[in-house]
């Protein structure tokens, strides 16, 4: 087990800078999880973290060492694919032994390692098969047990379920959350969807376009996130975001217009400076916290496009004009379906403010 | 879908009769060289054309091995094709590997230069090559003058290359966190997920060891150490043109190729194809 820390890391492929300065402590036995929109960086922070991409700037530390120049064999680290990469012409057992194999490690060590891998993962009974002969769960049980046999003290998952069917990728979420309690090891797992983060992570890194835009646990920055991206991205379905202009900013409260909303003013308490009276600023709202009409600080009247029934709670889709559309969770009541228009409530403690840069508001 | 099918099997009809005389045509020739193999010399000058193969073959081998040495030019020209094959097949796969696998500088300019000798001709690159070889290095009429200066196929390093190229590289990756070294990756992943192509690649290699003629000619002037394509020209005389030797000898240089392709024409197909559809 080993703790890592990334220290202001750059990535540049030649004169294109694709991560700016990313810095992050991942304590020792921690699940981290690195998430964000495609092409925002996470599997290059990933890939130098296991010394297959080199850094162009920065530092990467690994159990109290700086590994920049360590092979990626040398850094104790172990790395599942999004492919599973299994090399296709031996068979699982051929698979899970064949970096020890190479590296000339004992034999009957091997086959100790080869067969507590597959004790913990239950794959046992499939090691003569190769990998055309295995189901997608399998082979990416396979893909972790490659990780396992080489004893690491950090493992990184580069969006290992992400090519698994909606049942096999939760079951296998399950998988790894119990080998992350099994094995109690350091964990660094990418991907791209929030879900995943919000269930398997001790530690959320939101990434964006190269820059780390926020790092906490999750019902941290699903309670309170720092800017709109990550407000938007945490979280499913996604924060509603209304346009709103400050009408009125005393005693630390600022009144918001909601121009969309059939002008609903809402006044909400801010800690912090107080936007300028004309500013514009978005108000954003989660799908659970729109209240019953009258039940809230102020009540908008939305035209309801769908409703989605799934037994406990339903999603009402509504469009509120100037193309804002909201999504409204209910507990299920399916009269509401058939409504045109519906009027829901809005608390000020379950909002969240915005300026015009997408910044925080407190 | 009854119809469809009918109609498939139209389609198939009428391909098959355009195909037909154009086989035909492709293997009249082949089937010539087979008769006059077996033809006495009068039978081949002959007024008529005989279409049916003789039993003069043994007596036309005889002939071909008493004035050539047949059998250890055929057994020079096996013992080349083979060390060119693997040794052209481990060269031109490293090479590959190295443009597919890895970033290093100058990388494009050795691409370009590769792929600027394919426009070279040989008839260009022939005579300097002999001079290097014959003269400064005075290795002619040896083994190696035979093997190693055709070895490098700038045609072999792309096909490879591009090989190399479309497999998933995080199959190289993993391995590499599994501190595998590089030369095992290529040995033990590599090379065995292009085998297809290195198939097809040894074929195409092979065949163009054993019907070289100019090269073989150039280099090596003994007797001894006459390939089989020179052996058989060496029955051209000024005054004579033994044509029953040569029909054998084209025999049987021609016969091992045809079954080997037929053998390994899976390989071949696949490894030609690959890529080319998911």
């Amino acid at each position: 087990m080993a703790a890592v820390s990334l220290n202001n890391v750059v990535k540049k492929f030649g004169t294109m800078s694709v991560v700016h300065g990313a810095s992050l402590e991942v304590a020792d036995g921690e699940f981290v999880v690195f998430v964000g929109p495609s092409g925002c960086g996470k599997s290059t922070l990933l890939r130098m973290i296991a010394g297959l991409e080199d850094i162009s700037a920065g530092e990467i530390v690994i159990g109290g060492r700086v590994v920049n120049d360590v092979e990626p064999a040398e850094r104790g680290i172990a790395m599942v694919f999004q492919s599973y990469a299994l090399y296709p012409h031996m068979t699982v057992e051929q698979n899970l032994s064949f970096g020890l194999r190479m590296n000339g490690n004992d034999k009957a060590d091997t086959q100790r390692r080869v067969s507590r891998a597959a004790d913990i993962l239950r794959i046992s009974e499939l090691m003569h098969r190769r990998p055309r002969q295995l189901s997608g769960g399998q082979r990416q049980r396979v893909a972790i047990g490659r990780a396992i046999v080489r004893n690491p003290q950090v493992f990184l998952f580069d969006e290992p379920l992400s090519n698994l069917d909606a049942e096999l990728r939760v079951q296998m979420r399950v998988e790894i959350a119990r080998l992350h309690k099994e094995l109690g090891v350091t964990m660094i797992y990418v991907t791209h969807d929030q879900t995943e983060a919000m269930t398997l992570a001790d530690k959320i890194v939101v990434l964006r376009a190269g820059n780390i835009e926020q790092i906490g646990r999750p019902l941290d920055l699903y309670d309170d996130p720092n800017n709109q991206f990550v407000a938007g991205f945490v979280g499913s379905p996604r924060m509603n975001f209304m346009a709103g202009t400050v009408v009125e900013n005393s005693s630390s409260v600022v009144t918001v217009k909601l121009a969309n909303q059939g002008g609903a003013l809402l006044r909400k308490p801010l800690g912090g400076p107080l936007p300028a009276i004309g500013a514009a600023v978005v108000l954003g709202v989660r799908p659970e916290h729109f209240g019953l009409a009258g039940r809230g600080d102020s009540d908008i009247t939305v035209k309801v496009d769908v409703a989605e029934h799934l037994g406990s709670t339903s999603y009402v889709y509504a469009n509120a004009g100037g193309g804002e559309e909201l999504v409204i969770e209910r507990e299920e009541s399916r009269h509401e379906a058939s409504l045109d228009r519906m009027t829901v409530s809005l608390r000020a403690t379950h909002t969240y403010l915005f300026d015009s840069a997408g910044l925080r508001l407190r | 879908m009854r119809s469809k099918s009918s109609a498939e099997r139209r389609r198939g009809i009428a391909l098959h009769a355009a195909l037909f005389p154009l086989a035909l045509i492709w293997l009249f020739p082949l089937w010539m060289m087979f008769v006059f193999s077996t033809l006495p010399e009068n039978g081949i000058f002959s007024r008529d054309i005989i279409l049916t193969p003789s039993d003069q073959f043994v007596e036309n081998f005889n002939l071909l091995e008493s004035d050539t040495g047949f059998i250890r030019a055929t057994t020079i020209s096996i013992l080349v094709a083979a060390a060119y094959t693997f040794l052209s097949v481990a060269l031109t796969s490293m090479a590959g590997w190295s443009l597919a696998c890895y970033r290093f500088a100058g990388k494009g300019v050795v691409l370009a230069t590769i792929l600027g000798t394919l426009t070279l001709p040989y008839f260009v690159v022939v005579i300097p090559q002999f001079i290097m070889v014959a003269r400064d290095f005075g290795l002619h009429n040896t083994l190696f003058a035979l093997i190693v200066p055709p070895l490098f196929n700038s045609l072999g390093v792309l096909f490879m290359r591009q090989t190399f190229s479309m497999m998933p590289h995080e199959l190289f990756d993993a391995a590499r966190v599994e501190g595998v070294k590089e030369w095992r990756i290529f040995l033990f992943i590599g090379l065995p997920l292009a085998r297809p192509a290195v198939a097809a690649l040894s074929i195409i290699l092979f065949l163009h060891s054993w019907n070289n003629y100019l090269w073989p000619l150039l280099i090596n002037s003994k007797p001894a150490m006459m390939t089989a394509p020179v052996a058989l020209g060496s029955l051209i005389g000024l005054t004579k043109v033994s044509w029953g030797g040569i029909m054998t000898g084209a025999v049987m240089l021609t016969a091992p190729m045809l079954v080997l392709f037929v053998a390994l024409q899976r390989h071949f197909v696949a490894g030609i194809s690959a890529g080319a559809v998911k």
